[in-house]
């Protein structure tokens, strides 16, 4: 592995080539593109949770002065079930279709029902209010477990569950069951000494990033679009748009603009085929914008959940059986993460006996979206709930609970097979030597510890490097950059090319401008951008080379290249002054073109991600307020590129992590609406509410990647719930099985422990 | 021979076998024998597997080779957030 020899800039913390443009507002966002002739699109949403759509009279908004188009149902050709990769789960045009619009029925509160494109947004608006829509309301059902009743409110009558014997014959809300196992899980619970067996509750929270989804649409007279997009993946908009719009690929030019946050939201598309739709009905670009409300109401949390979770040991601290059932939240279409959350449920752990068995349930609510290692921050959270449970019955210290059952190179996991090199047991190891453990606790302080896996994907990318005239480089890539993977890029190029880092100049191509390249997320942008970015440096290396030993009339195999310079590999190739990557180029145009290195891959060999946090809390017994006051996140990252963005997402994810386990959930009432739909009531942590998160960077190299990098962008984001709810326990002496911890329900807990005593 | 370990909801679509022997030299060639075989899974494997060999995880990787004696585990395709 190139990680052998000395590195001068992996590994370093260099400015972001983006960081100027960032802090002085020029960096532009999905919101920030103005077109001339541009028209405002704005959607009209259902008010009711569950009902059939019986008529849309559009005329009135249409003959309003101003509108130049309008959108519904009857502008989208309904599309056949056909699965297709996006985000963390295939995906269902005919369900795609229908989420974007209305079709039959409005299946949540919020569901797109129209559109208008108008001169003006108040004419935008005024033209929704005029469109007449003839509801049928029907019964909801917002929670998983009440969906899954038999006389639950049912939302399609077509959807018969998969992967249960025999084949149903009438229609439910379950779409799906999983199921995992390993081992004999009877024999393995007989073989316990003890049992922990206990259900949790997990409401569906929000990605929040803080950039609404916005766009601008554009098709032209002769049916050529552009679209202007915040996204994870253009390249995965450009393919939904063209299915769903029925254009050819090559006609849709997609440009990512700068992101302000995805964590998997920003995988799939709302405003995209209709901001489109309306341009193409208009001949005039249309601009899209959500509000933070219709961001809540329309666009993808994660799941809420409901889970029971069974875990058997020895006395001497030998886990002997995990078993779990998971009950998810898919929205309102099939589709939840549990199955990648019956994955991970117990994968921290090298066990013999696993069962684990998931449902994938539909309810009156937005459609879920990928969110950070999408479903196992759920079922894990469960999972190290009891194992910690397990550790306290057992007398056990936590830490060496967990190292005693830890998963490790050769560990064959519930879903099949075994682990290559892995850095769990390093991270606990580290994470009880850290000075975080030794420290003391005040009253009403307690310490929480929990570790989480995620697998990291590769997958389809896409790398070009240009060397330019006077020696700099222009780095084209395919994956937006949210976390900071422009300078990670970069500096693998600088590296492998042995130049100056400011030689390198990164750009996020359009899809007319580079291959497919599959979206940024699955923690694989740095890693898969990455493995292209140097496979295309090794090219350049080639052709310069070749260009150096056509100069001095010897063979190519006779050069090599050494830190920036094309030299004569040995004695007997020749003695020639070594040649700069700088001095080839400025006479490539004499010696056979342009320089430019290409690269497309589909990169596999994703090294999996484990990481252990340790936190501490304080709650406040009059208020029920837990406040975080220490936090510490240890993370395998394989080879951190640039530790200052590692550092970022593991940050990132504990803060994410702090909110979902303190605060964050959506409130439906009676009537199935979300009541809680903007920042003030749905809260999320703000600097204030939580300490600096210190961090680890562990490295256990991943042998697939030539500097040994793994993905880290959403493991972070698995430990902190039951970390907290470890602390909390050590604090109070009180398991909580739901989230959130919010201030009502601790005190809540509070009060009816000290009823209990007295 | 390759041996081939199915989990979770593929193990229904080839009769409840948990373990096959088989010959492929490739992830393609194994997708071509198992539906072949067991007609029921060929669209579950057009749709997507991922495929493990000797542990490491490949996905959409026709043309991998599958070295004899490995152990091939196909296991639902992982995505992301």
């Amino acid at each position: 592995m190139a990680n052998d020899k000395k590195l001068k800039w992996i590994g370093t913390r260099p400015p972001r080539p983006d960081g100027v443009d960032k802090v002085t507002g020029r960096a532009k966002f999905g919101a920030d593109l103005y077109v001339p002739n541009m028209l405002i699109g704005k959607i009209l949403r259902s008010p009711h949770a569950h009902a059939r759509i019986i008529s849309i009279d559009t005329s009135k908004a249409e003959a309003l002065p101003g509108v130049k188009a309008v959108l519904t149902r009857d502008d989208f050709e309904d599309r056949s079930s056909e699965f297709v990769p996006a985000g963390e789960m295939m995906v269902n045009y005919r369900d795609i279709v229908r989420n974007v619009m209305a079709r039959e029925k409005a299946l949540y509160e919020g569901h797109a029902v129209a559109a208008v494109a108008a001169t003006s947004n108040a004419i935008a608006k005024r033209a929704l209010k005029l469109i007449e829509v003839d509801y049928e309301p029907l019964p909801h059902v917002i929670d998983a477990v009440e969906a899954m009743k038999p006389d639950a409110p049912l939302l399609h009558d077509d959807m018969f569950t998969v992967g249960v014997e025999p084949v149903p014959t009438k229609p439910s809300n379950v779409a799906k069951r999983i199921e995992f196992a390993i081992g004999d899980i009877e024999a393995g619970f007989a073989a316990a000494d003890v049992i922990i067996e206990r259900e949790f509750d997990t409401k569906p929270v929000h990605q929040a990033y803080i950039e609404p989804h916005a766009c601008v649409g554009s098709v032209s007279e002769d049916g050529q679009a552009e679209l202007w997009l915040t996204t994870q993946g253009h390249y995965v908009a450009r393919a939904h748009c063209a299915r769903l719009l029925d254009m050819d690929i090559s006609k849709i030019r997609v440009t990512a603009s700068e992101i302000g946050g995805g964590f998997g939201g920003k995988t799939v598309v709302y405003l995209e085929p209709v901001a489109l739709g309306l341009s193409r009905k208009a001949c005039q670009p249309v601009k899209m914008v959500m509000s933070r409300d219709e961001v809540f109401r329309a666009s993808g949390p994660t799941s809420g959940a409901h889970m029971k979770i069974k875990v058997g040991a020895t006395k001497d601290g030998k886990i002997t059986a995990a078993e779990a059932e998971l009950i998810y939240q898919a929205g309102a279409f099939a589709g939840s993460p549990v199955q990648p959350g019956a994955m991970c449920a117990f994968a921290p752990y090298d066990l013999e006996n696993v069962k684990v068995v998931g449902w994938d349930v539909v309810s009156n609510r937005s459609k879920v979206a990928a969110y950070r290692a999408p479903g196992a921050p759920i079922s894990e959270y469960a999972a190290e709930c009891v194992i910690d449970e397990l550790a306290k019955r057992l007398g056990l210290d936590p830490i060496e609970f967990r190292l005693a059952n830890a998963a490790k190179e050769g560990t064959r996991t519930a879903y099949g097979p075994k682990f290559g090199p892995i850095g769990l047991v390093e991270s606990l190891e580290q994470a009880k030597a850290h000075p975080h453990y030794q420290a003391a606790l005040g009253p009403n302080q307690g310490r929480g510890v929990a570790s989480g896996f995620w697998f990291n994907i590769g997958g389809e990318t896409c790398a070009s490097l240009i060397v330019n005239e006077d020696g700099t480089v222009a780095l084209t890539i395919g994956t937006p950059d949210i976390g900071g993977s422009r300078a990670s890029l970069c500096m693998m190029a600088a590296e492998e090319l042995g130049i100056d880092l400011d030689k390198v100049r990164p750009i996020i191509a359009d899809t007319a401008s580079l291959g497919y390249t599959f979206l940024t997320g699955g923690s694989r942008a740095t890693f898969s951008s990455g493995m292209a970015t140097i496979d295309a440096a090794r090219d350049v290396v080639k052709q310069l080379c070749e260009r150096a030993a056509k100069i001095w009339e010897i063979s190519a195999d006779a050069v090599e290249w050494e830190d920036g310079f094309a030299k004569p590999a040995g004695a007997n190739a020749g003695d020639f002054k070594p040649m700069s990557l700088a001095e080839i180029a400025a006479i490539a145009g004499k010696t056979g073109g342009p320089v430019v290195g290409h690269a497309q891959i589909n990169a596999q060999g994703a090294g999996p991600s484990f990481g252990t946090h340790l936190v501490d809390v304080e709650v406040d017994r009059e208020t029920g307020r837990v406040t975080v006051l220490r936090y510490t996140v240890l993370q395998d990252a394989g080879k951190a590129v640039h530790p200052s963005y590692v550092e970022g997402q593991f940050q990132g994810g504990a803060v994410q992590g702090i909110g979902w386990a303190l605060n964050e959930e959506y409130i439906y009432g009676a009537n199935g609406k979300l009541e809680n739909a903007g920042f003030l009531d749905y809260r999320i942590p703000v600097a204030s509410d939580v300490p600096m998160i210190d961090t680890v960077i562990i490295e256990v190299p991943n042998p697939r990647h030539p500097y040994g990098v793994r993905g880290i962008g959403e493991t972070p984001i698995i430990p902190p719930m039951a970390a907290i709810a470890n602390a909390i326990e050590n604090a109070l002496g009180i398991r909580f099985t739901q989230l959130p911890m919010s201030p009502p329900r601790v005190l809540k807990a509070i009060g009816e422990m000290a009823a209990a005593a007295e | 021979m390759i041996r081939v370990v199915l989990t979770g909801n593929l193990r229904r679509l080839v009769g409840g076998a948990s373990e096959l022997e088989l010959e492929a030299g490739t992830i393609g060639q194994l997708f071509r024998v198992l539906g072949a075989r067991y007609p029921g899974i060929a669209p579950h494997l057009e749709e997507g597997v991922a495929v493990a060999i000797d542990g490491e995880i490949f996905q959409d990787a026709l043309f991998e080779p599958i070295p004899q004696g490995a152990e091939v585990h196909l296991m639902p395709q992982i995505a992301g957030g």
